[in-house]
């Protein structure tokens, strides 16, 4: 039961939920498809939805990738944002509102530009101090508009847990003290914890396991030293054009592989 | 230890390629592509592959429903991996993207598909870039796309990214939101592969799934088969989290007791604990105990003991741990994650949750677990999909094997609200700042 921003309060019996009396206008007539004469779209908005419906048979698959873009172009799939959507996509906007309001990743209430911070709080993450975490990073974000902290079902990290995701960045595992430098990286527009991004992190290795301390955490990060170079992909282009030895590891072409080529 | 998926997993530079192709990738899709379509069938079904998403459903079979003729059929590579527990497909796509691109190409081949997707989670945005790469690149090499290796074969693949729900690694609701609807799972029958995406046969697998397929074409079904138990052949990815020193991805050999999966490559819980619970297969298994340990790690043993494989995704909680903690974690999950269209889901999750909560407040009695069992029961195999037995599966398997714990916890609970103060216990209830003033009619 952790509180935090988003947290459903919970009401005295007999009382009425907010909104509860707000009444539909029954008299209106519902939205049509939009007119492209009076909603004009931004072009590149325009140019990523149309991309995003060439790719599918039927042009309403891309309304998650085109939900997205406006997304990113507004802060929130704002009314405005699902007019723009339903123009290019001739969709009405209540379709669109209907797939906007089925997801989590799609925001529909009012925020400003922002921030994302997931933090997993699900059975992994929470065994090991999820909600620990969560709290401190709460607390560490404070008012700041700007940055979204919210609690977030499995994101498929456990084995960083407790872990975090930041604008899509996996990070982990995560100590409750390490909320503060998060809120620090953000602000200053530097990368958020490199050293604990999951891009970095290695698969354990099976073999491993007699060489780790008793209660030590898998923590490798990094390329592992065992492994043998076999060749310069992966770095940047400017070490590629470093000298250094061949490779490490030999050519796996079969003989009948020859023949092909 | 036998690795087929994760014999070059840590290479850098694996998802590019070049990489790839020096070792040996893209071979098996040469060499599926010069035996006949039905042949390749015949290699997966010899196999005894079977579906790693979570159902454990023959892959070859699934494969062989698919009607013949001329007709739009399509594949979908479900990486919506949302099961709490599971990350093994995180790793696959993140590091070796063209292990699945070819094993897609070699399915589509086997059951001549023309259109292809991946439905991957919104979240894995890391992933969805690295696959978006990966395909661009494979593109140009001519492996996807049009006439792919000069054989005439047209097979487009698309990258879908979802935006956050569990609901949509169902497979029906999976087909819904990449058709750009809510991800309302359908009515089976018809199952997929007689009507699914666009109302075309569609054949859907995991990424796991696909991912092995390659090293099937590569070493021959008979050898293959060799592998694992009779029944459950092959090797698998199973993803340790939770109470173990050593959490993450191991590929292990079907038929392993589970004691070495938890002990021997994870480590154990740490700081010398026991093993209290476990789920053997994501959170949406019944969970075991430390008397199960020893049993076997495959498909039919597993389901012998009352639990599931499932995704592969191992929890472990030790001994220190509260039950009720994770039940209540649980439910308060499938809660959020139930889409709403079936009434025992939508209603049983939330009462569930409820129940939980208020035995953490101290309001509830014993009895109140005989209405949570029954609550359960009641939700199994009453819904269009599983995601409300999910729930109530190892909600039940919890109360019927840890009833004197929750009953204890009842009543410390109970214990502590009867000595709080009045004043909090009302304070909870009460929240005037969002009730407002009641409007006169």
């Amino acid at each position: 039961m952790t509180g935090g921003r988003d947290s459903v309060p919970r009401f005295e019996h007999g009382s009425r939920v907010p909104g509860w009396d707000e009444a539909v206008d029954l008299t209106k007539d519902p939205a049509v498809v939009p007119d492209p004469a009076t909603t004009p779209v931004p072009a590149e908005l325009r140019a990523e939805i149309e991309a995003a419906m060439a790719k599918y048979p039927d042009r309403r698959s891309a309304a998650i990738p085109a939900l997205h873009a406006a997304q990113a172009v507004h802060g929130y799939c704002s009314p405005a944002a699902i007019d723009q959507v339903a123009t290019v996509m001739r969709l009405t906007p209540a379709y669109l509102t209907s797939v906007a309001t089925f997801y989590d990743m799609l925001e529909t209430a009012p925020r400003p530009p922002h921030d994302d911070i997931f933090v997993c709080t699900n059975i992994s993450c929470s065994l090991l101090g999820a909600d620990e975490l969560f709290d401190a990073m709460i607390r560490a974000a404070g008012t700041d508009e700007t940055l979204h902290v919210r609690s977030f079902e499995c994101l498929g990290a456990c084995d960083i847990a407790p872990m975090a995701s930041v604008n899509g960045e996996y990070i982990g595992p995560l100590e409750p003290a390490d909320a503060e430098r998060i809120v620090d990286d953000l602000r200053a527009g530097r990368p958020v914890l490199p050293e604990k991004q999951i891009r970095y992190r290695r698969s354990v290795d099976p073999g491993a396991g007699t060489s780790h301390a008793a209660g030590e955490r898998a923590t490798e990060f990094g390329v592992p030293a065992a492994t043998p170079r076999a060749d310069t992909a992966g770095l940047d282009p400017a070490d590629a054009a470093a000298d250094r030895p061949g490779p490490a590891a030999p050519l796996e072409y079969p003989a009948e592989e020859n023949e092909d080529a | 230890m036998r690795t087929i998926l994760f014999e070059n997993i840590d290479e850098p530079g694996l998802n590019t390629l070049e990489v790839y192709e020096r070792r040996g990738g893209y071979r098996a899709l040469r060499k599926a592509l010069s035996m006949s379509s039905d042949e390749v069938l015949s290699e997966l079904m010899d196999s005894g592959l079977r579906g790693r998403g979570g159902a454990g459903f023959q892959m070859g079979r699934k494969v062989s429903f698919l009607p013949h003729g001329d007709m739009e059929k399509y594949l979908v590579c479900n990486a919506d991996e949302s099961e709490p527990g599971t990350f093994k497909d995180r790793e696959l796509m993140q590091k070796s993207p063209h292990m699945l691109i070819e094993g897609i190409m070699i399915a589509a081949y086997a059951g001549e598909i023309g259109r292809a997707f991946i439905y991957i989670r919104g979240e894995y945005q890391l992933q969805a870039d690295i696959l978006e790469a990966a395909i661009a690149e494979a593109e140009r090499a001519g492996y996807i796309g049009q006439d792919i290796l000069g054989t005439g074969l047209n097979v487009p693949l698309v990258l879908h990214r979802g935006a956050g729900a569990y609901i949509c690694g169902e497979e029906t609701g999976l087909l819904d939101s990449l058709e750009g609807k809510r991800g309302n799972p359908r009515l089976k029958p018809p199952f997929p592969a007689i009507e699914g995406l666009y109302h075309g046969p569609t054949l859907i697998n995991n990424v796991e799934t696909l991912s092995t397929v390659p090293a099937i074409i590569n070493m021959g079904a008979a050898e293959y088969a060799k592998i694992g138990t009779e029944t459950s052949t092959g090797t698998k990815l199973v993803s340790i989290s939770g109470d173990v020193k050593r959490p993450g991805n191991y590929e292990i050999e079907l038929g392993i007791p589970s004691r070495e999966i938890i002990y021997g490559l994870a480590g154990g819980p740490p700081s010398g604990r026991e093993v209290k619970f476990w789920f053997p297969g994501g959170s949406s298994s019944p969970v075991l105990t430390r008397d199960d340990l020893d049993v076997p790690y495959d498909f039919d043993s597993l389901a012998k003991a009352g639990t599931m494989l499932g995704s592969g995704a191992i929890i472990v909680a030790d001994e220190s741990r509260r039950v009720l903690d994770t039940a209540l974690k649980l439910a308060k999950f499938y809660a959020h994650e139930s889409c709403g269209k079936c009434v025992p889901c939508r209603e049983g999750t939330r009462w569930t949750h409820k129940m939980l909560e208020r035995i953490c407040t101290g309001e509830a009695t014993p009895m109140d677990l005989d209405i949570m069992a029954s609550v359960q029961e009641q939700i199994i195999g009453n819904c269009l999909c599983v995601l409300g037995d999910a729930m109530a599966m190892p909600i039940g398997s919890m109360v019927k094997k840890f009833r004197s714990e929750l009953e204890a916890d009842i009543e410390a609970a109970r214990v502590r609200a009867e000595g709080a103060p009045a004043a909090d216990v009302v304070a909870l209830g009460v929240a005037d700042e969002f009730a407002g003033p009641l409007p006169v009619h």
